[in-house]
């Protein structure tokens, strides 16, 4: 592989080293408060489901099941691809390197697409609070809860999934553009870490969210 | 080593070297800037400017409080006066004033680094603050706000009708910039000590910003989550709060203060790590217990998590989740406790010297222990149940606050002015400013102890005519504080321009800052330093035998 | 003895409020205890902070420090000295509380409606007051708080006595007043513009002039309110014996232990009454199906806690529906009338 850029390091780092070193603790630390961004929802999610798991069990009925596990299924399989990603970078293939790229792309984005419609049918279906809610059924303030408490963690996943989306689509670019090498890959094992953590939160708040009342 | 004052005229007088100041021209320099020098003067501008805007709101406070029936001003207007003021002077000031101006301005210099590890992330910090305080002010432009600093639902949320989602949305912004510079802060004192710098070499002050950066980064996001909840029950009827709409009211307080008890220490931990390089520096000696006052520093960060239920004794919480708190409380008090005698202990056989930095060093450790020992008044279950929510605690958060962060940070500011600056501030007047303060501030605030075990309530506009003469003392207390404040606010502007030069270590003062020029040039260090000693080590004569014992290890 | 002469001598001077009930003595003591030991420390330190800044003062002859090595044992010493005293403090601390928020056995109970700026009570004999309320010296009272709006807290420095009274909730407390008098009530949690008139008489009264005050202020009896109430809205629809009951039977209910769907068990208080009737589909009782409808928004605090009442007094099953019931119950007094009169016109109600 050869570089179009021969990197120095910045003005404040000894090495390319030490600034790899601080660019992934700075990554970890970041999780760190991201853990704790969504800690505070869950906390909400766990106080309520609490107070009226009866409602929340029925209200769960009205997710897309099936939607959700595919959507489960197509996240878990994008982080392989992001690991495979930067387990190419690190040893030098390049076009093994930009094809997990894209298909972690690729899968993200797919991801995106069955998530909106699955917000379009919760509008068609008077499930969307704020928006369009139908206050007619029984418990309608506590389902409010639970759908907004739905779109509230769902949305700030979506949210922290889109700027992973575009984490990778800035790497793809950089990589095609060979600034990255066997030397310096920072910014790929980053982008890397920001997306199995936001693929680890959609592994809690699948079962917390569309399997509450499954044995029915 | 004959005059100890006059050091600087012994220096050859300077020839305006390149230096941070100096190296760029123009605004663009000044808002393009990644130095975070830089970065921390535009921070001291900026909290300034609030700092500024809080005292304002609270001499209006004081001024109504001068009589028991509210004429001064509507109980509308006083109560938008009190919750802004809290919210400025919480939020704006006090959260990132240490750690943003000074903490800025010295963890690089102090650990032998060029700059932080992300400067670019520290400019956005200083941005992001702006929109949070553009956003505040907004709020305070278009109507204000009247739900108290700490914005207790159902009432911000179902009862009042002032600008609460705008304010909430520029603390949610404000605390952005908080969790990034602590980011910064957490990162750069783990990857970027300079060759020999260990963890306990550190100065002080850097582990109090390192303790103090834990906690803005772990407990920063629930408050924005806190907010966002807020927001959005208040804007669309979802029921998370209100419980006329199925939600809990205690649930709110629980998320609040699970960040805004540690945010309590994001403010006194720095003020901490302040005081103890001053007290090193103007007694000559290195601190009794290092290792102490480090692992004190890092116990307060720990325990301060979990003491978050201590505000809710009488609200509802479960009687034995209050025990829990209230013990978890007096552990907290332990470290603090330790820190004072540590102090203490440091004076002992030292060489003291009193310039202004060091009369706020002294002034910090009296107020903080008054204010920190009414603390336990209050973490004692019992007695809560009769002073909660009274002036008591209001006398209480401001010994903590102003009697140790503002202290500490004038404390910082002062005995830091000539490395920043590169120029001395007049010794005399701030000498003067700093008793005023501390004259002023025990004026205001001792009162209000009596008051408030007296039975009288926080946030009231009018109240019950017995009450008069302590609430007038307090008020002229904080005429003369305000007085205080405006002489340091004089002379700075006029030291920063015309002061005499102060030479690179004008107190004689140990610590890397203390070996490069001041100010320090662009880079701080043209040739990175290798440390081999110990933090504070000031030269010591010899140890009498048979005083206490040489350590065998 | 010691205690009380100091407390006298400092209310008399205005440095404490007067001790008016049977728990504000302990909590005094505990604050002259903690003053003492915080006060004694704190003099110490000023002290030492004065001497060795007078002594080790920067002048000829201390140019430099001395320095010295602080033996082990002074650093733990004072981490487990204070740590102790602490532990005393926790330990009393945490005695008063359990006390001060324990209602003994028998007391009179008296409920305590705080809505955006005023205090309403009502008394077990019907009687009502706002901003005002008479109780008996000697004679514990346990106080059931609830909120119309937002969060307040009833607070009288007196009684050294601090409660928040959130919505939502019913939540109880006690006091028991030890000297006839009048003490100021106030509210302590922030509620909005008039927080601050949010304000109260406690008027605590001999034995027989309480007695007396009673007659004078006769009324139907919460009870029976309640029991209008439950006939009026309909609850006796479904709640009833025979062939049409589709809800549980009442009588006898109260304090015993509901079996919920989910086969939980749920003690039935005021709280479990309370949330029945606002948030009925929260706690379905095994058997029957979720059909009551939500009374939130149709019922205010205080036909909340008449209800309340109405159903406790079933506990014994005393008190059986009437099979005759006749709406036309007893006609309210002129009392009565005129204290809902004056709620209704006056939008803050300061006590007259």
């Amino acid at each position: 592989m050869s570089y179009r850029v021969e990197r120095m390091p910045e003005m404040q780092f000894r090495d390319l080293e030490q600034q790899q070193e601080t660019a992934q603790f700075g990554m970890w630390v970041f999780l760190a408060t991201e853990l704790l961004l969504f800690g505070a929802l869950f906390t909400a999610y766990t106080v309520f489901r609490y107070f009226y798991p009866a409602v929340f069990a029925e209200a769960s009925h009205g997710l897309n099941a099936v939607i959700g596990t595919v959507n489960t299924a197509i996240l878990i399989v994008s982080s392989v691809f992001v690991a495979l990603a930067v387990a190419a970078v690190k040893s030098g293939r390049r076009k093994a390197f930009l094809f997990d790229l894209s298909a972690a792309i690729f899968l993200g984005t797919a991801f995106m697409a069955l998530k909106g419609y699955e917000y379009y049918e919760h509008y068609q279906n008077n499930e969307f609070p704020g928006l369009a809610f139908d206050y007619a059924v029984p418990n309608a303030p506590i389902r409010q809860v639970y759908f907004f408490l739905y779109f509230a963690m769902t949305g700030l996943h979506a949210i922290h999934l889109t700027v992973g989306i575009l984490l990778l689509v800035y790497v793809l670019v950089r990589a095609y553009r060979q600034h990255y090498s066997t030397a310096y890959f920072a910014p790929v094992e980053n982008a890397g870490l920001y997306w199995h953590f936001v693929d680890i939160v959609w592994i809690f708040l699948y079962p917390l969210l569309y399997l509450i009342d499954i044995h029915h | 080593m004959k005059s100890e004052t006059h050091i600087s005229e012994l220096r050859p007088p300077p020839i305006e070297p390149a230096n941070y100041l100096n190296a760029d021209h123009g605004v663009k320099s000044w808002l393009f800037t990644t130095d975070h020098k830089r970065i921390g003067l535009l921070f001291l501008a900026s909290i300034t400017l609030m700092f500024t805007l809080g005292g304002v709101f609270a001499m209006l406070i004081r001024l109504e409080l001068l009589t028991p029936k509210g004429d001064l001003v509507s109980a509308d207007t006083y109560n938008k006066l009190f919750t802004m003021h809290g919210v400025i002077m919480v939020f704006f000031f006090l959260i990132p004033s240490i750690p943003a101006v000074l903490g800025n301005f010295l963890i690089p210099l102090m650990i032998g680094a060029r700059d932080l590890a992300f400067p670019r992330l520290n400019l956005l910090s200083w941005y992001i603050y702006l929109a949070g305080a553009a956003f505040t002010l907004w709020a305070i432009v278009s109507g204000g706000v009247d739900t108290g600093w700490t914005f207790y639902t159902p009432f911000s949320t179902a009862a009042s009708n002032t600008e609460v989602i705008k304010t909430g949305c520029g603390i949610m912004i404000m605390g952005f910039s908080s969790i990034l510079t602590g980011l910064n802060f957490i990162v750069t004192t783990h990857k970027l000590r300079a060759p020999g710098m260990t963890w306990f070499r550190l100065p002080l002050f850097v582990w109090a910003i390192y303790a103090t950066s834990m906690i803005m980064v772990l407990a920063t996001p629930v408050l924005t989550i806190t907010l966002a909840l807020m927001a959005i029950e208040r804007a669309f009827g979802i029921g998370i709060f209100d419980p006329a709409l199925g939600g809990d009211p205690i649930l709110f307080q629980h998320l609040f203060w699970f960040y805004s008890h540690p945010a309590v220490y994001i403010m006194i931990l720095p003020g901490m790590g302040v005081v103890t390089e001053l007290i090193c520096a103007f007694s000559r000696q290195r601190v009794i217990g290092y290792t102490g006052v480090a692992i004190a520093t890092l116990a307060i960060a720990f325990f301060g998590f979990l003491v978050w239920g201590h505000h809710m004794f009488v609200a509802g919480e479960a009687a034995y989740a209050a025990m829990a708190f209230s013990f978890l409380s007096f552990a907290v008090a332990v470290p603090s406790a330790v820190k004072v005698f540590y102090w203490t202990a440091t004076l002992y056989r030292g060489s003291i010297s009193f310039e202004a930095p060091m009369l706020y060093a002294l002034g910090f450790i009296g107020l903080f222990t008054i204010g920190g020992m009414t603390g336990l008044f209050l973490a004692a279950l019992g007695l809560d149940v009769h002073v909660h929510d009274t002036y008591f605690v209001v006398a209480h958060f401001h010994y903590i606050m102003v009697g140790g962060s503002l202290l500490a940070y004038f404390g910082g500011l002062h005995y830091w002015f000539p490395k920043i600056t590169g120029r001395m501030y007049p010794e005399g007047w701030a000498r003067l400013a700093a008793l005023t303060i501390f004259a002023g501030f025990n004026l205001t605030f001792f009162p209000q102890f009596i008051l408030g075990y007296l039975g009288m309530p926080r946030r009231y506009y009018s109240y019950p005519e017995s009450f008069q003469t302590l609430n007038v003392l307090s008020t002229a207390g904080a005429s003369i504080l305000a007085l205080g404040l405006l002489i340091p606010a004089v002379y700075f502007l006029w030291s920063w321009f015309y002061g005499p030069p102060a030479g690179p270590d004008p107190w004689n003062a140990k610590g890397l800052e203390w070996t490069i020029a001041s100010p320090p040039p662009k880079e701080n260090f043209i040739v990175t330093p290798v440390v081999t000693s110990e933090a504070y080590d000031y030269e010591v004569a010899e140890i009498e035998p048979g005083l206490f014992y040489e350590e065998a290890d | 003895m010691i205690l009380t002469a100091i407390n006298i001598v400092f209310v008399q001077i205005g440095l404490l409020p007067e001790a008016a009930s049977s728990e504000a003595g302990g909590v005094d003591s505990l604050f002259y205890f903690m003053l003492a030991v915080c006060g004694s420390v704190a003099a110490l330190i000023f002290v030492l902070l004065a001497y060795f800044s007078i002594r080790y003062r920067r002048i000829e002859g201390n140019l430099v420090a001395k320095g010295y090595k602080m033996p082990k044992f002074v650093e733990i010493v004072w981490m487990v000295v204070p740590f102790v005293i602490f532990l005393g403090m926790f330990y009393w601390g945490a005695r008063i509380y359990f006390s001060v928020f324990r209602p003994p056995e028998k007391a009179l109970e008296i409920n305590v409606i705080a809505k955006q700026w005023m205090w309403k009570f009502q008394h077990l004999g019907g009687q009502r007051e706002i901003n005002e309320l008479h109780v008996p010296v000697d004679q514990p009272i346990k106080i059931t708080v609830a909120s119309e709006d937002v969060i307040h807290s009833f607070f009288v420095p007196a009684f050294r006595l601090h409660f928040d009274v959130v919505p939502g909730r019913y939540r109880t407390t006690w006091f028991n007043p030890t000297k006839v008098g009048e003490y100021q009530l106030e509210c302590s949690q922030y509620c909005g513009t008039d927080h601050s008139k949010m304000r109260g008489t406690i008027i605590v009264m001999s034995r027989s002039d309480y007695d007396n005050w009673l007659t004078l202020g006769a009324d139907n009896s919460l009870a029976s309110n309640g029991q209008k109430l439950f006939r009026q809205t309909g609850c006796i629809a479904c709640h009833t014996r025979g062939a049409q009951a589709r809800a549980p039977m009442l009588a006898g209910l109260y304090g015993t232990e509901a079996i919920m769907q989910d086969g939980s068990r749920v003690k039935v208080d005021d709280n479990y009454i309370r949330n029945s009737i606002m948030n009925p589909e929260g706690q379905i009782v095994a058997g029957y199906k979720p059909i009551m409808p939500t009374f939130q928004g149709q019922m205010n605090e205080e036909q909340l806690l008449e209800l309340v009442a109405y159903i406790r007094s079933l506990a014994a099953g005393r008190e059986e529906i009437p099979p005759n019931f006749s709406p036309s119950a007893p006609q309210p007094s002129p009392v009565g009338d005129a204290l809902r009169k004056s709620e209704s016109t006056s939008p803050s109600p300061m006590s007259p």
